[in-house]
């Protein structure tokens, strides 16, 4: 069983939807990131979503994109971002860490080489925002021996037929964009997201998780209350700006949000609501 | 070279060999499904087609001459030179082409919001233009440093009631604003016709596109034939995406005597890095929606781009030209500023046609071409777009102050 199938496995059991923040490594400075993930995995994070900086972020809002570029003054690459990974996995051995991130720099270093470095470094799951699966299938059969899991996006323009598609390609959980738009959009219909989330599940027993538009506690709340995961980003990155230059500053008050997710989205799940896997 | 069939590319998903493709967020992957379907059925429809070429020939003025450059000819000692004039177009460049036929597919698609990006600021005159003719709300999309580099154009845009956002992410040049108008896209998809500007971006940009330049050498080479009786024997075209150079190559393709050369911006010199030439000195990788030659760093970062025009300031370029490269159907060259400035002059003063500085760097390479071949051999040159535009960036290079 992987760590990711383990880990949702657990959650399960106990009820409760997986917490999944969010950063962008290397912002505001390398040497911040692997600190920031154990604070956020002892607030209460279930799984890191680890952003590999690229140049041209297409599909992310300005909050990322600035991540992006405060993370690229130190060049930041994806060889520094898997040995962040490496660093993480001596002390974690059970947190898994997927990343997110953009084609071209997987591309540049060679999938074969990249999946060999990722399991090396313990990487769990792969997700490449501009990679759908009909493109997928050269990385995908390295990644499944590698044990990586493929992660896939499912859009609220996703047609049924290509639900079906994409579930079939998609490994560890399937990651469900709530919002048309770019990352850090605003405002989120939950109504519609339990909907949504219910037509995704006639195609998959994998979990559902939500990300774009998760901004507070509360938010976090109402989803959790019909995803398997949550995942949030940019109300985390935006404070990596405020803190700029004071990286300790910046894992504190970004703990200080994840907790305080945690703590709505346990109440949410404890006060009746069953699992919805 | 075993003999290719050209018209089997690209596949049904897009791709030009290893090129091509559609790497795209997932949201966009409905909006692209559905303009694929409208491209192809609209492709073969009788009032479709009948439109368009009404509006080719009623508005954009078509068909342009292709015109025998006879001093330049002499002047060179070598192949006779032929423009195909492209500058003659309504709104001064072979743009316009292109947003003619994609702005017929939004109003056939019901869409109200026409978006695009531009980098010299002719594809988004263009695309304004059509915008204003079908009554379409309009976005372009500029990098900032573009905006300043090419003012009239951005004047122009908004006289024709389009809205110009200039972006100030990344280098603020074409690669950004092609960014943000993606995101644009994804936010909007519901009501919003993304007009892609040149042969890049996710299929079916770079088949469609192509599909609407090709009526560039599809007169280019009728004309040519009753000129002179033959076809051609070299096409010459500058390549920044490449949609004027893939529209004047390809309905040529099947012509194996007719050789072909893409000229790219070598900007301050290759050996500088401070160029655009990724099919001269790129490598393969994927960016806006495709894979195809791009100029990128070590960890696969995208880099900064140089030249003096800025239509051909872009990291990337169209995949069927990545795949002309290969295939060795195509070649490819490249010529510095200073070599387009003298191609910008010559051509000038010697056939009083001012062109753009895209389009000078085609002449440019023609001026070396031309005194190596026969003067019984003939060149076809793009010439894409008329140099206004670029009036004060020359005089500025010169120390000029207008």
């Amino acid at each position: 069983m992987t760590r990711i199938e383990q880990r949702f496995g657990k959650l399960r059991s106990e009820n409760r939807a997986a917490l999944v923040p969010y950063v962008t490594a290397g912002d505001p400075e390398p040497g911040a990131t692997v600190p920031l993930m154990h604070a956020l995995v002892k607030a209460g994070a279930d799984l890191i979503e680890l952003g590999v900086p690229f140049s041209d972020p297409m599909a992310d809002g300005p909050v990322i994109q600035k991540a992006c570029e405060r993370a690229l003054r130190y060049s930041t690459s994806l060889r520094d971002v898997l040995d962040m990974v490496a660093e993480f996995r001596k002390t974690d051995a059970e947190t898994p860490v997927v990343l997110m991130g953009y084609l071209n720099p997987v591309e540049r270093m060679g999938y074969e080489t990249f999946v060999e470095k990722a399991r090396e470094a313990g990487l769990d799951g792969l997700l490449t925002v501009d990679l759908p699966p009909e493109e997928c299938d050269e990385v995908a059969g390295l990644l499944e021996s590698a044990q990586i899991a493929p992660i896939f996006l499912v859009a609220p323009t996703t047609s049924d037929e290509r639900i079906g598609h994409v579930a079939r390609a998609a490994r560890g959980f399937i990651y469900y964009v709530s919002l048309k738009g770019v990352t850090g959009s605003q405002t989120l219909d939950t109504s519609a997201l339990a909907e949504r989330l219910e037509a995704i599940r006639q195609h998959t027993d994998l979990p559902l998780g939500v990300g774009f538009g998760i901004r507070d506690a509360e938010t976090a709340g109402q989803v959790a209350r019909v995803a398997d995961a949550v995942v949030v980003g940019s109300a985390i990155v935006r404070l990596a700006e405020e803190f700029d230059g004071d990286p300790a500053g910046f894992a504190h008050a970004a703990s200080e949000v994840v907790a305080g997710m945690r703590v709505e989205m346990d109440r949410v799940r404890a006060s009746g609501v069953e699992a919805s896997v | 070279m075993s003999k290719i069939d050209w018209a089997a590319f690209p596949d049904a998903r897009g791709h030009f060999g290893p090129y091509g493709g559609r790497f795209v967020s997932e949201t966009l992957m409905g909006a692209l499904d559905e303009l694929q379907k409208a491209y192809e059925q609209y492709m073969g429809d009788a009032d479709f087609m009948a439109e368009l070429d009404h509006d080719l020939q009623q508005f954009v003025g078509r068909p342009n001459p292709l015109y025998h450059a006879e001093r330049l000819s002499r002047e060179l000692g070598g192949a006779q030179v032929y423009f195909k004039r492209e500058d003659l177009n309504h709104t001064g460049a072979h743009k316009v082409n292109n947003t003619i036929g994609q702005a017929l597919l939004a109003k056939r698609l019901g869409k109200t919001r026409i978006i695009a990006e531009t980098g010299a600021g002719q594809h988004g005159v263009a695309t304004a233009t059509v915008a204003a003719r079908l009554g379409l709300e309009c976005v372009i999309y500029m990098g900032e440093e573009d905006t300043r580099r090419q003012t009239p154009n951005v004047y122009r845009m908004r006289l024709l009631g389009a809205e110009v956002v200039a972006v100030k992410s990344g280098t603020r040049t074409l690669k950004d604003a092609l960014n943000e108008a993606m995101r644009d896209w994804v936010t909007n998809v519901d009501d919003t016709f993304y007009i892609i500007g040149t042969v890049a971006g996710p299929h079916p940009y770079p088949a469609m596109v192509r599909d609407f330049q090709a009526v560039i050498g599809r007169e280019a080479r009728a004309q040519h034939l009753e000129m002179t009786g033959k076809l051609p024997d070299a096409l010459v075209a500058c390549v920044g995406g490449g949609s004027n150079a893939i529209g004047l190559f390809h309905p040529f393709l099947d012509d194996e005597s007719v050789e072909m050369i893409g000229v790219e911006a070598a900007g301050a010199g290759i050996e500088s890095g401070r160029h655009s030439a990724p099919l001269c000195a790129g490598q393969p990788g994927v960016l806006h929606g495709n894979r195809t030659y791009l100029m990128e760093d070590e960890h696969g970062q995208i880099v900064g781009t140089h030249s003096v025009s800025a239509g051909l300031d872009y990291p990337g370029v169209g995949p069927e030209h990545a795949w002309l490269k290969d295939t060795g159907r195509a070649r490819y060259v490249a010529v510095t500023d200073d070599q387009a400035l003298e191609g910008f002059h010559r051509l000038t003063r010697t056939e009083g046609i001012i062109p753009a500085l895209e389009t000078s760097h085609a002449i440019a390479h023609v001026l070396e071409l031309a005194p190596t071949m026969r003067p019984d051999q003939s060149i076809i040159v793009n010439l894409s777009g008329r140099g206004d535009k670029d009036l004060n960036t020359v005089a500025e290079r010169e120390g000029i102050t207008l």
